[in-house]
């Protein structure tokens, strides 16, 4: 009886250490309350068929493409659609770069990279099994619908394949899923659906986004007007909007600055810009103020006011990551440190020795800079100049000049990468793996580079250091309500919110400063004149009697 | 020849200034705050008064330059070289010794010469200036597209802020001339009353006295 809980404390203890994802911590998803307070999806509201009622759930499921079968067995075009969004893709070519993106291809700097990793990092992925290049895109069998549409928070995900004996016990002692009862309450995606990857990306919670937190499972107004069950309760397609499993929105094609408004009347748009709901014009009250606020929407994105600081509702995200300090151990055994508590009291890490040093903020004032919505990112093929640095994972286009570009607001995420010093690239790890070059277990970063470069055919010098990188994130989620809006001293002041922000003529900020010297010396000599001209009538009329007109 | 309390200004004339005066108070002290030269006043709150307070201006000049033109009042403002020598040399010397102020307000011709010239400038230099470099600048959002519309606006807020500084300094000057001769009561009282001590020929007593008679005390 003493033993087994000191066994059970022992795992729990090494789960904790060994977490190479927060992610998991965030399986199961909370259960919603259903019907009571459906939170708001867009154009659909579901309801149109209780999924109680059909005989083909009603039994037991081995596994979750059994249960995807018989959701395509009524959702016959479903499958199809589906292959051809991002969730499932993972793959992005842009338009105009023609850069290959897309979380299958790309280097971040938090957890460097999805591919070959995929074992652990593809438990985000809409999908069963992708554990290595040998995934099925083509099979719709594959497609998981329960993880977006489970609504009874029971629902969870594993690795698709065993990483180091060490990590694989965080993944013990789950509930067993009821696969037939969860598939009997299946319905919209709700905001605990979504965030159950995007809340945790970056490998824990609001790590990544700073605007995107568990925090907004159940937000108060406050946090975020539109999200608040006090307020909208807009689920994330709401705003998302969703055609054919496509959603609308997207960091890779970003619309900085909608022209286009609420459309022509009945049209639907596909976008997920504050403008498709709130216009063009979206202070209303016909006030000076407002007419004034109006001209902003010009060359001020939305967010830039009305989402003062992100990382809000107590939950940090993370500012500065820094790999060089990874791989300590003691006694042989990876170990983690405690250093931050956050505003909702959770703890969190600021050092693992499978990942290195972090540091959080929270509430945290964003920068701000002109935006056209174009990235350009550095991918493993692009060559840098090591002395430039930090290299920009997300380099971005924008200027006053620019029609299309606006002020927004970003994170900016600080990382030293690991990186080839002979090659001047960024690298594929090999972080996750039951062998011994995974650096999750071993601890040998220059190994598992040598591996990660080498499984996709790429060029190694043998060679890594480090690397100083930056990563944009513009901010749009944690709308405040508006009377937490930005007051217009906020930027138009000197060393205010805009201080930075080049190309523009802002009043109240900007000022000629010999001009200003001049009016000064002006007013006051006019002063100075008029007092010493006061002063000699005074003075001489002493010794004048007369008239003094 | 005999010295008479004449109406000088008329009460539209008395409106118009009380009312400049205090959109030009309210313009100035707003003003200066969305330049940034102090905080106290909220940005938005700032904006909005200027913005008010520049259109009632705008309104107002528009009714005064009619007035001015309809009713004949704009000779007062007819720039002369006639007696500006003296005046200033009063200003600049006479007035330290004693002396009588050189200008006898005339029916005619309320303004004294420097009068004249400085209230003509400020019309034609001054106003003009701040109200066009602030009409441009209003409608920032009707030409911010245009190719060095940034680089354009501070130039106009340059000359819109210069401007400012030098209508300022003139309302010092303007106010601390109340101060020289009588008391400042009594420089204010014709702008409140409408009547001042005029030199009037006979003929003109006579046309008051019989044809105008609640313009002659």
């Amino acid at each position: 009886m003493h033993v087994l809980p000191g066994i059970l404390l022992s795992l729990a203890l090494m789960s904790v250490a060994l977490a190479p994802a927060q992610a998991r911590t965030n399986w199961p998803t909370p259960p919603v309350v259903v019907d009571t307070n459906p939170q708001v999806s867009g154009p659909l509201t579901g309801g149109t068929a209780d999924h109680r009622k059909f005989e083909i759930l009603q039994k037991p499921f081995a596994s979750g493409p059994d249960v995807t079968k018989a959701c395509l067995s009524c959702h016959t075009e479903t499958g199809k659609h589906f292959m051809k969004n991002i969730h499932w893709t993972w793959d992005y070519k842009d338009p105009v770069t023609n850069q290959q993106l897309g979380k299958k291809y790309l280097i971040n700097n938090f957890c460097t990279n999805a591919r070959g990793n995929e074992g652990m990092c593809a438990q985000c992925h809409a999908g069963y099994g992708w554990k290595d290049e040998s995934f099925d895109f083509t099979n719709e069998g594959n497609i998981d619908c329960l993880v977006c549409h489970d609504l009874t928070g029971t629902y969870y995900k594993t690795p698709n394949s065993s990483g180091n004996a060490a990590c694989s016990v965080m993944f013990e002692g789950k509930p067993a899923i009821d696969l037939s009862y969860i598939a009997q309450r299946v319905g919209l995606p709700e905001r605990a659906n979504c965030g159950a990857c995007h809340f945790n990306g970056g490998g824990g919670d609001n790590v990544k986004h700073g605007d995107l937190s568990t925090a907004l499972k159940s937000p108060s107004r406050e946090l975020d007007v539109h999200m608040s069950p006090q307020g909208l309760n807009f689920a994330c397609t709401a705003c998302h909007v969703t055609k054919d499993h496509v959603w609308a929105g997207s960091r890779y094609d970003v619309i900085a600055k909608d022209e286009g408004g609420q459309g022509k009347p009945g049209q639907r748009r596909d976008v997920a810009t504050c403008e498709s709901c709130h216009g063009v014009t979206p202070h209303q009250s016909g006030s000076i103020e407002h007419r004034k606020l109006n001209h902003h929407v010009a060359s001020v994105a939305c967010q830039t006011c009305h989402i003062p600081a992100f990382a809000r509702g107590g939950v940090a995200t993370m500012m500065d990551w820094d790999w060089r300090t990874a791989g300590k151990t003691k006694d042989g055994e990876g170990y983690h440190e405690h250093g931050y508590t956050q505003g909702n009291g959770q703890e969190r890490y600021t050092y693992k020795s499978i990942k290195g040093n972090f540091t959080y903020a929270e509430n945290v004032v964003p920068e701000y800079a002109w935006f056209n919505g174009q990235m350009h990112y550095t991918t493993i093929d692009s060559r840098f100049d090591t002395k430039a640095q930090p290299i920009a994972i997300n380099a971005f286009d924008g200027s006053r000049d620019d029609i299309r570009s606006r002020i927004w607001p970003f994170k900016r995420m600080h990382t030293w990468l690991p990186f080839d010093t002979g090659n001047g690239t960024l690298v594929y790890t090999h972080l996750w793996g039951d062998d011994n070059e995974a650096y999750w277990g071993n601890y040998d970063m220059g190994k598992s580079i040598a591996r990660g470069m080498k499984d996709f055919g790429l060029p190694y010098s043998g060679q890594f250091g480090f690397v100083e990188t930056i990563s944009y994130w513009p901010i749009t989620h944690m709308v405040a309500p508006k009377e937490d809006a930005l007051a217009c001293r906020e930027c138009h002041a000197q060393n205010g919110r805009l201080d930075t922000v080049e190309g523009v003529y802002l009043p109240g900020r900007d000022r000629n400063y010999w001009l200003d010297l001049a009016g000064v010396l002006l007013v006051s000599g006019t002063i100075g004149g008029t007092l010493a001209h006061g002063l000699m009538r005074r003075l001489l009329r002493k010794h004048h009697k007369g008239e003094n007109h | 020849m005999a010295t008479r309390r004449v109406l000088i200004f008329s009460i539209f004339e008395r409106f118009w200034h009380w009312a400049q005066m205090a959109l030009i108070m309210t313009m100035l002290v707003t003003g200066f705050a969305i330049h940034g030269l102090y905080v106290s006043i909220p940005f938005d709150t700032a904006v909005t008064l200027h913005t008010l307070a520049a259109l009632a201006l705008l309104a107002l000049w528009i009714l005064s330059t009619f007035w001015l033109f309809t009713t004949g009042n704009w000779k007062h403002y007819m720039p002369t070289s006639e007696g500006l020598g003296q005046v200033l040399r009063f200003y600049s010397y006479g007035i330290f010794q004693g002396e009588r102020h050189p200008y006898r307000k005339a029916y005619w011709r309320k303004h004294n010469p420097l009068q004249a010239i400085a209230y003509l400038a400020l019309k034609l230099v001054l106003f003009p200036a701040i109200w066009i470099s602030g009409l441009i600048y209003l409608f920032y959002f009707a030409w911010g597209d245009v190719r060095f519309a940034a680089a354009g606006l501070e130039w106009v807020a340059l000359i819109h802020t210069a401007t400012a500084y030098a209508i300022l300094a003139f309302v010092i000057i303007h106010v601390y001339m109340l101060t020289i001769g009588h008391s400042f009561a009594a420089h204010v009282a014709p702008m409140l009353t409408g009547f001042d001590e005029v030199d009037l020929t006979p003929e003109e007593e006579a046309y008051l006295t019989a044809d105008e008679p609640s313009h002659i005390r």
